[in-house]
């Protein structure tokens, strides 16, 4: 630190001397060194010591010892045991009361299927994200096990050591022609794939314009790249427009910077928590006109969304490459574990040496790979018959099952008729989170006494961005029947009038 | 360097010796056992080459970076597409120059396929490059039964037969893969209730919690305990997950000297005494991350020290036990076992399934307090998908193995045959002349190679020979200090080790990685030695 101090008299010193003897005498360079000295002596006194006195402080500033400003404490030893000895820390945790509602998880017991047992009951499961039904499928099951035959369970390492396997590389391969794209990546954790993609590319000093709904694992991966996040109101193109002009007029003030700052929009397909669809066909047409890049996280809208279930793009029929990079995990649709990104090998490759959650956890279990992959071939083989896509054509929005939810007293439907994962919110909120939360489990209790499995959506309250309301979030899956739909619809009908009152 | 921390006031410097003194001396009545840890110097010769074998590495990597600009060169790189040429580059051109120019060269040493069980043989697919590893082909071929000293199979339980394999095959019959939701809404099993109970049991604690990913119990729970206002010591050496654990929970980091306990006592009266910067607040509380075993070095955490320094400080201890658990003590109850010591004074157990249990994820364990608070606050319980049920089978399955809960000793005997294998396989390497870092007891075996050159070169001679290794080099370790990396397995039979040592001795032999110049027979005390300075540093 002290140099720069020191080293702006010493500059001023020379230079000016300098320039008054070559402005005065005009001589050359190996004379001014004598004459430098020639001419000290025969200056004013007072200049003299003036220079001397900076040159002596110059040399102090040089060999003084550098310090801390920690360092300098003058506290005696015995002090510091004392501040030592009385220091308190809080404890590692606060004391959670015994009976917190939701201390207590419903034990699942058996498989978590269409027909699920929670607490001992025996229900129709309305809160698993097991679209496609493909957790039970027996195809599935058999493919999971002739891997296991040959692979064992763990992989016991890295994709960079010795974890990637045969399986790993045909799924990377399946996923990118499904999705029709260059190249996909996959990762061991669903919930690490866009944490870990996202900042793989943005770094500090770059700018995300990120939707206020995105999800948790969309923040946590904003959070890790320190990048400058801006939030737009959900699904609100005039405000991301606005943020986007307002950037465009910073950068014309520093047009160098400009240059070098990536800059990026992050929205969900379909959003979990707010369960609507994202624009996407007004995101591509600022993405050009803003020079912004799109990642998108598709983990809802993947097998779901779409003629052949590839997601929010075919929905719109917007072109795939206009998409910088799509996420999704596979534990939704896909029904195994895991999650992947799949866009062009240009920014896609970029995650195989950057992507933390890719190169520094071990890869995923080869049966879980193989599983992803029977699951594939399921959806590729039968897009028309019995799968999602056409149940969502004709079920979904025939206001069935919606329009039931929706003349509930008392809730209110959050969510466009085509999402698969509806939230009900109260529609008169008591004023204190807690006591909605009590409302909507009782709701949640009483329709798992008559065999409806629901879930309340659950959040860390005080680590979310923007906390949703609390709700139930019904989840629709091509195994219910139309009977099974209304009896539902029925019975949280029934709960609200009673509960609600 | 004793007196750059203390040069002020003489008085300070002579309680500081003092202490030092005091130190070790209570330092050896904490180790039960000898405590045998070596890190040899680098000779001087071999720094020097190496830096300049970075050094021309690096000038050919400018030169062949111009050749591509002025298209000399063919450019296998991916490129933005055209209607993108005008956005800001997504890579500044610097940060891929490491990939383009030097992992490049020899990038056929990782990731390379298999395509069986990662036992202590594998089968791996044959790969081609037309290119100079920009692509490779796969030949169709496949390399029989090489010899796999690279996966983190210690126990062996990586395998497709046996009552592990037939357990999880029958949960996959009757549960299917997946659980499509998160802990907290749907997705509790049973399965995964019996495992945490199995898991506290087996660590000795009062309850514990299971994730999905190893990576993410760090990165997704270390927030959940600690926040702003609070410090977090971590040793330089921690894993990223642990980094990316400490920096999303907002805490104020600071990073200790590699198992330098004097350092972090500094670090820790320093904190105390201080407070927080600027404000000189006192810290709300401090939690030390530590690992059991450091997988890049093979040293063991001196954890009787760590938890006297804890308690003194009153500090709370985050112990990562990827590694050790499984692989240490005599239990195989991990490091904390291997010292002999109370699991109750770790704060947080945490450790991954995918080493020692041949499966997949992460726990942690402790107070039934931080348990039930984790229930609440973990990031992954609430937003993640809970772990699949044959993955939880197997890990449940192996732990009672290991625990002798089967009714058989099979899990003891892999125990005594990896610390037998471990012992014999670390003690040749020594007679051969290699210099290996680490703790005699740690079945982790970094073997040096120091130069890039050599890198690549030793990966491709030992898979010649049919032995599969893993060799890092920058930014995995320190630039000049590039390593192979063996991993030592209870599946491994002494054949298996007879062979892969001949190759090594061969292929030390022709690379001339036989650096060191200590005494190789009956070399402990200079080992010692050696170690205490390094120690007092």
């Amino acid at each position: 630190m002290y140099f720069h101090y020191c080293g702006i008299p010493i500059l001023i010193f020379f230079c000016e001397r300098v320039k008054i003897y070559r402005r005065n005498n005009a001589i050359s360079h190996n004379k001014l060194l004598f004459q430098c000295f020639y001419n000290r002596c025969s200056a004013p006194a007072y200049h003299l010591i003036l220079e001397g006195i900076l040159i002596l402080w110059i040399i102090r500033l040089l060999f003084s010892k550098t310090y801390k400003l920690q360092e300098r404490s003058d506290l005696t030893e015995k002090e510091k045991e004392e501040l030592i000895e009385e220091w308190q820390p809080e404890p590692l945790v606060p004391l959670v009361s015994k009976d917190h509602p939701s201390l207590s998880y419903d034990v699942v017991t058996g498989p978590p299927s269409h027909r699920i047992i929670v607490n001992g009951k025996e229900c129709i499961n309305f809160a698993s994200f097991n679209f496609l039904g493909l957790l039970d499928s027996e195809r599935v099951k058999l493919k999971a096990l002739s891997s296991l035959k040959k692979y064992g369970v763990g992989t016991c390492g890295p994709r960079g050591f010795y974890g990637t396997f045969d399986v790993h590389l045909e799924l990377e391969e399946r996923l990118a022609k499904f999705m029709r794209t260059e190249e996909a990546i996959i990762y061991s954790y669903g919930f690490a794939t866009i944490a870990s993609a996202i900042p793989a590319y943005s770094k500090r000093g770059d700018i995300v314009f990120v939707d206020e709904a995105a999800c948790f694992s969309i923040q946590k991966g904003l959070q890790a790249s320190r990048s400058f996040v801006k939030y737009f109101k959900h699904n609100d193109m005039e405000d991301l427009e606005r943020l986007l002009k307002e950037q465009e007029i910073e950068d014309q003030k520093n047009p160098r910077k400009a240059r070098v700052i990536r800059r990026f929009i992050v929205v969900e397909g379909l959003y979990i928590n707010a369960a609507d669809i994202c624009p996407l066909p007004e995101l591509v047409k600022l993405k050009y006109k803003y020079k912004v890049r799109i990642f998108l996280e598709e983990s809802m809208s993947f097998g779901v969304l779409g003629e052949h279930g590839r997601g929010v793009t075919e929905h719109f029929g917007v072109n795939i490459d206009d998409i910088d990079l799509i996420s999704a995990n596979m534990e939704n649709a896909l029904a195994s574990i895991g999650g992947f990104c799949c866009g062009r090998s240009f920014v896609i490759d970029h995650q195989r040496l950057s992507g933390q959650g890719y190169c520094f956890s071990a890869s995923l279990p080869p049966m879980l790979a193989s599983a992803a992959i029977e699951a594939l071939n399921i959806m590729e083989e039968d897009p028309g018959n019995n799968i999602y896509i056409h149940k969502n054509k004709c079920i979904l929005p025939s206001s069935l099952i919606y329009g039931g939810f929706c003349r509930t007293p008392g809730l209110k439907t959050v969510g466009e008729p085509l999402t698969p994962a509806l939230h009900l919110q109260l529609e008169n909120s008591t004023g204190s989170r807690t006591n909605d939360l009590k409302l909507l489990r009782a709701i949640v209790d009483y329709s798992l006494d008559r065999q409806i499995a629901l879930t309340l959506a659950r959040y860390l309250d005080k680590e979310e961005r923007f906390l949703p309301p609390p709700s139930i979030r019904v989840v629709v899956t091509v195994e219910q029947t139309q009977e099974e739909m209304e009896k539902a619809a029925q019975c949280i009908r029934e709960a609200a009038v009673k509960i609600l009152k | 360097c004793i007196c750059k921390y203390n040069y002020h006031i003489p008085y300070n410097y002579l309680i500081y010796l003092f202490r030092l003194y005091n130190h070790h001396a209570s330092c050896t009545l904490l180790y039960k056992k000898t405590f045998v840890e070596s890190f040899e110097e680098t000779p001087l010769l071999v720094a020097v080459l190496t830096y300049m074998g970075y050094g021309i590495l690096t000038i050919f990597g400018y030169l062949r970076d111009f050749l591509r600009d002025w298209k000399f060169e063919k450019c296998h790189l991916a490129r933005e597409r055209e209607e993108q040429k005008d956005f800001v580059p997504l890579y500044q051109d610097f940060e891929n120059f490491y990939t383009r120019n030097l992992y490049m060269r020899i990038r056929d040493n990782w990731n390379r396929p298999i395509c069986s069980v990662p036992g202590a043989k594998m089968d791996l697919v044959e790969r081609v490059t037309p290119d100079y590893n920009w692509t490779f082909e796969h030949t169709g071929n496949v390399l029989k039964d090489v010899i796999n000293m690279g996966s983190y199979n210690y126990l062996g339980f990586a395998e497709n037969t046996g009552t592990c394999a037939d357990a999880a095959s029958e949960c996959t019959v009757k549960y299917g893969v997946g659980v499509s939701s998160t802990r907290q809404e749907i997705g509790n099993l049973d399965k995964h209730k019996e495992l945490e109970k199995l898991v506290a049991r087996f660590l000795g604690v009062e309850s514990s919690m299971a994730f999905g990913m190893g990576f993410a119990t760090n990165s997704m729970n270390i927030p959940a305990l600690t926040g702003k206002g609070g410090l977090i010591l971590s040793d330089e050496l921690n894993h990223v997950s642990l980094v990316l654990g400490a920096r999303l929970s907002g805490s104020t980091i600071r990073v200790f000297k590699h198992n330098n306990m004097q350092n972090l006592e500094k670090l820790l009266r320093d904190a105390i005494v201080h407070g927080q910067p600027r404000t000189h607040r006192p810290w709300k509380k401090i939690l030390i991350l530590v690992e059991g075993i450091y997988s890049m070095e093979g040293s063991i955490l001196r954890l009787p020290e760590v938890i006297a320094l804890k308690k003194k400080y009153k500090a709370y201890l985050y112990l990562d036990e990827a590694h050790s658990i499984g692989a240490l003590g005599p239990r195989g109850r991990g490091v904390v076992d291997y010292f002999g010591l109370d699991p109750s004074d770790v704060d947080i157990m945490m450790g991954t399934f995918t080493k020692s249990f041949g499966a997949a994820g992460g726990y942690i364990g402790g107070k039934k307090e931080l348990i039930d608070y984790l229930c609440l606050h973990s990031h992954s319980a609430v937003h993640a998908t809970s772990m699949s049920p044959p993955i939880t089978q197997q890990i449940i399955t192996s732990m009672k193995c290991i625990m002798g809960e089967d009714g058989t000793t099979l899990g003891q005997e892999r125990l005594c045959q990896l610390s037998e294998n471990t012992t014999y396989f670390r003690r040749r390497l020594h007679e051969m002349g290699f210099i290996i870092y680490g703790n005699n007891d740690s079945p982790v075996v970094p073997l040096m190679l120091y130069m890039p050159a050599k890198i690549g070169a030793f990966g491709r001679e030992m898979l010649k020979r049919n032995i599969g290794t893993v060799v890092v080099g920058f930014p995995a370790t320190p630039i000049i200090e590039s390593r192979a990396r063996f991993c030592v397995s209870a599946a491994h039979t002494r054949e298996m080790l007879d062979k892969a040592l001949n190759a090594i001795s061969e292929v030390g032999d022709l690379l001339q990685l036989k650096y060191s110049r200590k005494n190789r027979h009956g070399s402990e005390g200079t080992d010692c030695f050696s170690f205490l300075e390094s120690h007092q540093d």
